[in-house]
């Protein structure tokens, strides 16, 4: 088979399979939500709570151990 | 809870806004110079092959790139880095040390690698004129940041990483990929035993050159001019707003649909040119498609102003962030037309490109650096900004600055690109060069003039980040959302 033809259906899979993987993100983001396992929009607190002070969003645990 | 005595240290974060305050002045004040080079052309003889627009050029765009920019994307990522990962960097010596030494190596290393430019010492290749050694020293001021990067991430306490932080990493990896592969190159002395020691060779040649370097050059403005800038507004914005991110998971969105699509766009560089056509259709696509992971950050930019466009009026640092992400979404829009094949026919080499290039630079990058270093400001010294009333003389003189440049750009390079296609009944060309020179002549000053004003603003912004450094009233405590300012 002409090189440049596997190259042209290779490329266009290609394509077609990150097409679906982004849109598969899409559907993965919305679905953790509305089933109760993530709440992504509280991440946006990250910014205006970011006093040193302050508890963090979801904390690390080991590393919050080490600092007590 | 961690120790209360425990501060954010901000010493890098610092030292890097002064740079970026230094190399905004030298990259823009050279850019003023051969603007008015182009519209008066004596004035490249003033100190006789140094004052060369070709040895000027090079340094203007360097500086600006590289020295000014990636300045105000360390100043921030040394500030923001701590506070959304919670983290102080005088909690680790070692990272504090490598911070430290990221920016002297940084510092030396633009300052000996401008130098090398004025001398004529250069690859030739576009942003990346830098000969070898250059080269090596810029890869260890990236591998420090990166060990700053993940060092940090390393101890933080908040476990997830903010939007920002994802921008931050991966202008990190993004200028790594790119930087080494297109800097590939063949010191000739070392292999010949003759010539200039400091000389290379690009390892590729010919077209395949010229597909790599404009992978390059594109992704450069996406790495450098783009994602890092991204970083920031998510930070910035909502900070100084009191607002959150309008959705988060639009924030997350965006990042993939631009981190999957920018890398195809380079292409659009090399339209009619000797790369294969399915190339150059590619690169157009793929500049058309990135319109949308562009636009989706620009507008969850917008609507996280949403019911609080009060704000607009009365803090010149929301102005000044709004009208970036407003840029942003007019040079995103911009770029993509440019690219389509038809368009591409008659702007490419005209200067509606340069014009192109300056509303996303100025007013998107230049005014989102900006604004964070004088929302940084009061919190690096507890003092209030200087003068509110500067700051807006500066953003409205800075922004007829931008209006006149792109303006004049546009119909310059409009202008160009009919007259040199324009062709009488027999397919003669009706125009020599030289007419179209005399045409645009008019442009070329009011771009110049565009140019001044923005300069002038800079150093507005430099007196009063120092005021408020050293004379501005004392606040108790680090204001929480909007910046304080004296009238």
């Amino acid at each position: 088979m002409d090189t440049r033809l596997i190259q042209g259906v290779a490329y266009l899979g290609l394509i077609i399979f990150l097409t679906f993987i982004l849109y598969g993100y899409i559907i993965h983001l919305y679905r953790s939500e509305k089933k109760g396992k993530r709440n992504y929009e509280k991440y946006g607190k990250m910014a205006l709570d970011d006093e040193l002070s302050s508890p963090p969003v979801e904390p690390l645990e080991e590393n919050e151990k080490e600092s007590k | 809870m961690q120790n209360p005595a425990i501060e954010y240290d901000y010493t890098v974060a610092k030292w890097f806004s002064y740079l970026a305050i230094l190399f905004g002045i030298l990259g823009m004040g050279i850019g003023v110079w051969i603007a008015f080079e182009l519209a008066f052309p004596e004035l490249n003889y003033v100190a006789g092959e140094y004052s060369l627009f070709s040895r000027l050029r090079p340094i203007h765009t360097n500086t600006v790139a590289f020295g000014f920019t990636l300045s105000g994307i360390f100043a921030t990522w040394y500030y923001v880095g701590q506070r959304v990962l919670k983290v102080s960097m005088a909690e680790s010596k070692f990272l504090m040390a490598v911070g430290k030494l990221h920016f002297w190596l940084y510092f030396l290393g633009a300052l000996l690698a401008v130098g090398s430019l004025l001398v004529r010492y250069t690859t030739s290749k576009e942003y990346a004129q830098f000969e070898w050694p250059f080269d090596i020293v810029v890869v260890l001021v990236w591998v420090l940041w990166g060990i700053s990067i993940f060092g940090l991430i390393g101890i933080r306490r908040e476990k997830t990483l903010y939007i920002s932080l994802w921008y931050y990493i991966a202008t990190f990896l993004g200028v790594a990929m790119l930087y080494l592969f297109n800097n590939m190159e063949v010191p000739t002395y070392l292999i010949t035993g003759m010539g200039d020691p400091l000389h290379s060779v690009s390892m590729y040649a010919g077209t395949n050159d010229a597909m790599v370097q404009w992978w390059y050059g594109h992704n450069a403005v996406a790495f450098v001019f783009t994602v890092p800038i991204i970083a920031m507004i998510y930070y910035y914005l909502p900070k100084e707003s009191g607002q959150p991110v309008y959705s988060y998971k639009l924030s997350l969105l965006s990042f993939w649909g631009l981190m999957f699509v920018y890398l195809w766009a380079g292409g659009h560089h090399l339209i009619y040119s000797t790369v294969p056509d399915w190339m150059q259709t590619m690169g157009s696509v793929f500049s058309i498609i990135l319109i949308l992971p562009s636009w989706g950050s620009a507008l969850n930019m917008l609507l996280t102003m949403k019911g609080e466009w009060g704000q607009l009026k009365e803090n010149p640092l929301i102005k000044f962030m709004v009208l970036a992400s407003t840029f942003y979404m007019l040079s995103t829009l911009e770029g993509p037309i440019q690219s389509i094949k038809s368009v591409n026919a008659l702007a490419h080499f005209t200067d509606w490109i340069p014009g192109h290039v300056h509303d996303g630079t100025l007013g998107w990058v230049g005014f989102m650096i900006i604004a964070a270093i004088m929302h940084m400001a009061p919190r690096f010294y507890k003092r209030e900004i200087y003068s509110k009333k500067l700051l807006e003389m500066q953003f409205w003189l800075q922004t007829t600055g931008i209006v006149l440049y792109f303006s004049s750009m546009w119909i310059a390079g409009i202008t160009q690109g009919m007259m040199w296609r324009a062709v009488d009944q027999y397919g003669n060309l009706a125009y020599s060069f030289i007419d179209t020179v005399t045409v645009l002549h008019p442009y070329y000053t009011l771009r110049g003039i565009g140019g001044l004003f923005y300069f002038l603003g800079l150093f507005m912004w430099a007196y009063n980040f120092y005021k408020t450094m050293t004379a501005s009233k004392a606040i108790e405590k680090e204001p929480q959302f909007a910046s304080p300012m004296a009238a």
